[in-house]
């Protein structure tokens, strides 16, 4: 327990803010600006005090509906802890490139504070229901963000993303329902040690019979929804495009990892062992993300819908990670092996969070100063007049393609690393995503930044030193951790094998 | 970080990356508007990697590998920024500062950006540096992916002819490839389970023989690819062409040898049970080792005849690199010490010709005439308005055949020998290559310098009106540089050679030691 409950802290200062951003109208930017500061310095707080043994730190635990099994129930560790920072940066990032919103603005800044609100909540909850409260509040700030500042066809979007969520939350409640029926517990901790010894699946098969299988379908399904995994990313694109950008910078880069955080939370503590058993199809599916994925964003036209794409192409790779290490480990070989996937694909959902937070920066950005151009054939050689864009979202895409040297990297080569002695048809296969994306990343840059300037962009000013004063410290952190990956995957990896430990496949 | 503060002298040759790179983001930054500083800059950094590679070639000499760095980078899997460097990196890093020089004197003219051009060609260098030296897998890879990037962006930004179209193909050839050598890493790496990434660990494995039978192909195809092996060259000519002369120069002065050094380095040194016979053969093909080796062949000839066919100069340099580089492939596969050491030979004498020729056509040539099409030379009388450039062109033609006194001759004789040895009919089927690579050579020559129609009186009178740009000194003193290299490597060419056998006797003898 700490003295000053840092968690709840973190959880309550952006609902705080929402609240004063509310009635702050025209200074309401500036109120979610502070906010988000205030954010980042804490999670870093939270990061800097995890425990060394992995397991989890700053703990707080209140009862709140016994015969609910209901607890207020706080705590991080590495991987919770990377999910705020990542969520802090993400968000200061959104609220920076939100600074062109002329309608509500009080009430846009308090639906993004809310949002990150839910976010924090969900990354520390320890608890189903705690856990399950922020899951659905950070749907509906999300809904109406798309839905009253979304593009010209926002309403379909806004609709089919919140139906979407729904259903996977639908089938996801069910689930737990089912296993508190069965155990009487909703704490993760206590159900994770249950699921570890084969007590859970016990105890669910004796009270509702064999439906093990199918609550990790429907668990799984909820998640795959938010990932997304095809075929349950139907949504994005459209709520990826419509939303406005700074929302899209939201919406990919921190609750897409929601979806991937309740994978290695949920998922894997409790049905490691089903998971296992459907592990090919499972992997299946993974492989078409990855693949699809890249496919699909070659075939596209629309900056955000690309970036989009790449999106469900690279969050494959977290998926892939995640299936293929679901196997009984024989051997210390196989247990290194999962524990390399594991890290690469906590790494791999920090950095595309901030990869393609700062695409969509730059997308917004670009459509800012071309009056709502985004199409990739209505650019041409902006390279010429802004060179600084030109470099650092190049920085931006090279990192998306994976290139050594810059963050993007790192994490994919883990988790190939990982995988490889695991599953190695699918590695295979998914290095042929990897191809694609190089391809797309290349036609972007061609088709937006050489060749001769169009019209409409020839008056195209460079960034100017706010922005710079953005995105530098992103960029940044693009290099450093490329070169330094430690610096992550040090604080990670003591939690990658506490859980591990826990999971029984 | 000790290393890096207090250089020695064996250390020294590790700078050449760090210089590189250094000069790469100080020209990035450089206020725009000052080209000549730009490009004095960069001169400057070239030589000074010159200078470094020189230093390490000298210092180096009789010693076998020798560490320059080795700091842990990622501890938890083994991988080490490990630079080391034998005779074979020593020869090659030397090639590449000569080339690196040659590109900027030859890039003297560039207008448009000129900072960016410069610091993408450093990066580039930077890059091919950094592969030459690493002796960890990773950091090999690593470099070799950097690289990709800047040679990308120089041929789109300041290419000509499809330069898009050129650039892309290369990048996703060269993608393409580095994604098969990125499943060979990991297969040996798992599969070796020595916690290491470095070249002497996994080469000391002992992989299983069945492994090897797979890998080996996978990873030597991943690099030939980007040595413009046959039927995967097709990069190579239009990225070649469409290349700034620069570009073109390093593209395949250097960069096809990234690729062959590459199947050597790893693909040969670390899988060489990989050549074992299958125990069947196929019309005479009974192992990877005489698969490739028929690809190198039919490269050879292949690419001399399409040389021989081209009507755009460029294209005729273009097939010729890939004819040329057919030879480095069939030297590695004779696995005997005159054919690998023929090979590395031939890296390092291929890379100053194709620099030269390039330089030559892109430069010297084209930047005057405005057009490459054999048909139009043919009518400018070049050999009388720009003696300079047809004499140059004599002189590479020569060395680029093969005449004795060059450094081709001596490279791909001993190719050659080596094939013989082998299997006398790879030998065979090359020398019709070298033959038709005379043919082609002196077509062009002939068509672009010196046609059979001399001018009329009149026809002078009226070309006197247009004269052509004179010739600088950055183009003088880039070619004597080019041409004095392969002449005196020609001439002397023990002292490369006293610094490629060793290095290769201990890679054929098994382990990199």
């Amino acid at each position: 327990m700490s003295g000053i409950h840092l968690l709840t802290l973190l959880t309550v200062l952006p609902l705080v803010g929402a609240a004063i951003a509310l009635v702050a109208s025209k200074h309401a930017r500036g109120v979610a600006l502070i906010t988000t500061l205030i954010s980042l310095a804490l999670s870093l707080a939270v990061w800097t005090q995890l425990p060394a043994n992995g397991g989890y730190g700053l703990v707080e635990q209140h009862v709140w509906a016994p015969s609910l099994g209901i607890n207020y129930y706080l705590g991080v560790d590495g991987l919770s802890a990377l999910m705020l920072v990542l969520s802090a940066i993400v968000t200061l990032m959104s609220v920076d490139a939100a600074h062109r919103v002329h309608h509500q603005p009080g009430l846009y800044f308090a639906l993004v504070l809310t949002l990150e609100a839910g976010l924090f909540g969900s990354f520390t909850a320890l608890n189903f229901f705690h856990w399950f409260l922020f899951w659905e509040l950070c749907l509906i700030p999300a809904f109406f963000l798309i839905r009253l500042w979304g593009g010209t066809r926002r309403g379909p979007a806004a609709t089919q993303f919140f139906v979407y969520t729904m259903a996977g939350s639908v089938a996801l409640l069910v689930a737990f329902l089912a296993v508190f029926l069965s155990t009487g517990s909703m704490d993760f901790p206590h159900l994770t040690l249950l699921a570890s010894t084969g007590e859970l699946e016990q105890m669910v098969t004796a009270h509702l019979g064999p439906v093990m299988l199918w609550l990790a379908i429907g668990v799984l399904a909820g998640f795959a929804v938010k990932v997304p995994m095809i075929p349950f990313h139907t949504w994005l694109p459209a709520a990826y495009a419509e939303a406005p950008s700074p929302v899209t910078m939201l919406l990919t880069g921190a609750m897409s990892k929601m979806g991937v955080y309740g994978l290695l939370r949920l998922a894997l503590p409790l049905f490691g062992h089903q998971i296992s058993q459907m592990r090919t199809p499972l992997l299946v599916l993974a492989v078409a993300t990855v693949v699809m994925g890249a496919w699909a964003a070659a075939a596209q036209k629309d900056l955000k819908r690309i970036f989009a794409y790449m999106s469900v192409n690279h969050l494959g790779y977290c998926l892939l990670g995640i299936f293929a290490l679901a196997v009984p480990a024989a051997g210390a070989a196989a247990q290194t092996s999962q524990a390399m996937a594991l890290n690469g694909v906590i790494l791999q959902m920090f950095n595309h969070g901030l990869t393609a937070a700062a695409l969509f920066w730059f997308v917004a950005m670009i459509q800012h100063r071309t009056g709502g151009h985004r199409g990739i054939d209505q650019f041409g050689g902006l390279g010429k007049p802004a060179p600084v864009l030109f470099g650092l979202m190049s920085i931006a895409l090279f990192s998306s393609l994976g290139l050594p040297g810059l963050n993007g990297f790192v994490g994919e080569f883990l988790i190939f690393r990982g995988v490889f002695p695991l599953a190695w048809v699918a590695a295979t296969v998914s290095i042929l995503g990897l191809l694609v994306t190089a391809a797309v990343i290349l036609t972007v840059i061609q088709k937006v930044f050489t060749g001769p300037v169009p019209e409409h962009c020839a008056g195209f000013p460079d960034l100017h030193h706010n922005e710079r004063m953005a995105l530098i410290p992103v960029i940044g952190l693009m290099i450093l951790l490329g070169l330094l990956p430690q610096l992550i995957v040090e604080s990670v990896n003591p939690t990658v094998v506490n859980l591990l430990a826990h999971w029984r496949f | 970080m000790f290393l890096i503060l207090h250089p020695n002298s064996v250390s020294l040759l590790a700078y050449t990356i760090y210089l590189s790179f250094a000069g790469s983001l100080v020209l990035a930054v450089l206020p725009k508007g000052k080209p000549a500083l730009a490009r004095w800059l960069a001169l400057a950094v070239a030589i000074a990697g010159l200078a470094l590679a020189v230093q390490g070639f000298i210092a180096g000499m009789g010693q076998g590998r020798t560490v320059l760095i080795d700091l842990p980078w990622v501890p938890s899997m083994g991988i080490h920024f490990l630079l080391a460097a034998d005779g074979i990196s020593r020869v090659l890093v030397l090639l590449t500062g000569l080339a690196a020089v040659a590109g900027v004197l030859f890039s003297w003219n560039i207008e448009l950006r000129t900072n960016e051009f410069f610091a993408l060609f450093l990066a580039l260098i930077g890059g091919v540096y950094g592969v030459f030296l690493s002796f960890d897998l990773f950091l090999l890879f690593v470099f070799y992916e950097i690289a990709i990037v800047p040679k990308y962006f120089l041929i789109a930004i300041w290419g000509s002819t499809r330069r898009e179209y050129a650039a892309m193909k290369l990048a996703i050839y060269s993608f393409a490839g580095s994604a098969m050598v990125l499943i060979g890493l990991l297969a040996a790496y798992t599969t070796a389970g020595s916690h290491s990434t470095g070249l002497i660990e996994l080469a000391h494995a002992n992989l299983p023989v069945s492994f090897q039978m797979w890998c080996f192909p996978l990873v030597f195809t991943g690099f030939a690819i980007l040595a413009g092996m046959w039927p995967f060259h097709t990069w190579a000519p239009t990225g070649h062409v469409a290349a700034p002369t620069a570009a073109s120069m390093l593209l395949a002065g250097v960069v096809m040898k990234l690729g062959a050094y590459g199947c050597l380095r790893v693909g040969i040194a670390l899988f060489p049970r990989g050549l074992d016979p299958w125990g069947f053969s196929f019309i005479g093909i009974g192992s990877w080792r005489d698969v490739f080796a028929v690809l190198a062949v039919i490269g050879i000839v292949y690419g001399a005849l399409v040389a021989l066919a081209q009507t755009d100069f460029k294209f005729v340099i273009g097939y010729s690199s890939v004819s040329h580089m057919g030879f480095v492939l069939l030297g590695l596969m004779t696995l005997n010490q005159i054919g690998v050491t023929g090979a590395v030979m031939q890296m390092f004498s291929h890379g100053i010709i194709a620099g030269l020729l390039f330089a030559i056509v892109g430069r010297i040539v084209y930047d005057r005439t405005h057009t490459r099409q054999l048909a139009e030379l043919e009518t400018m009388h070049l050999s009388k308005r720009l003696p300079f450039a047809a004499w140059a062109f004599v002189i590479a033609g020569m060395a680029s055949i093969g005449m004795p006194g060059f450094s081709g001759f001596i490279a791909e004789l001993q190719v050659l020998v080596g094939a013989w040895i082998a299997k006398p009919w790879w030998a065979l089927a090359a020398g019709v290559g070298v033959v038709v690579g005379v043919a082609y050579t002196w077509r062009a020559l002939q068509k672009a310098f010196f046609p059979d129609v001399l001018p009329s009186a009149h026809v002078l009178e009226q070309e006197h009106g247009h004269e052509l740009a004179a010739i600088t000194w950055p183009e003088v003193t880039g070619v004597g540089l080019l041409t004095g290299v392969s002449l005196f490597v020609g001439l002397y060419p023990k002292i490369l050679l006293d610094a490629i056998e060793p290095a290769v006797k201990a890679l054929l003898a098994g382990g990199v030691q």
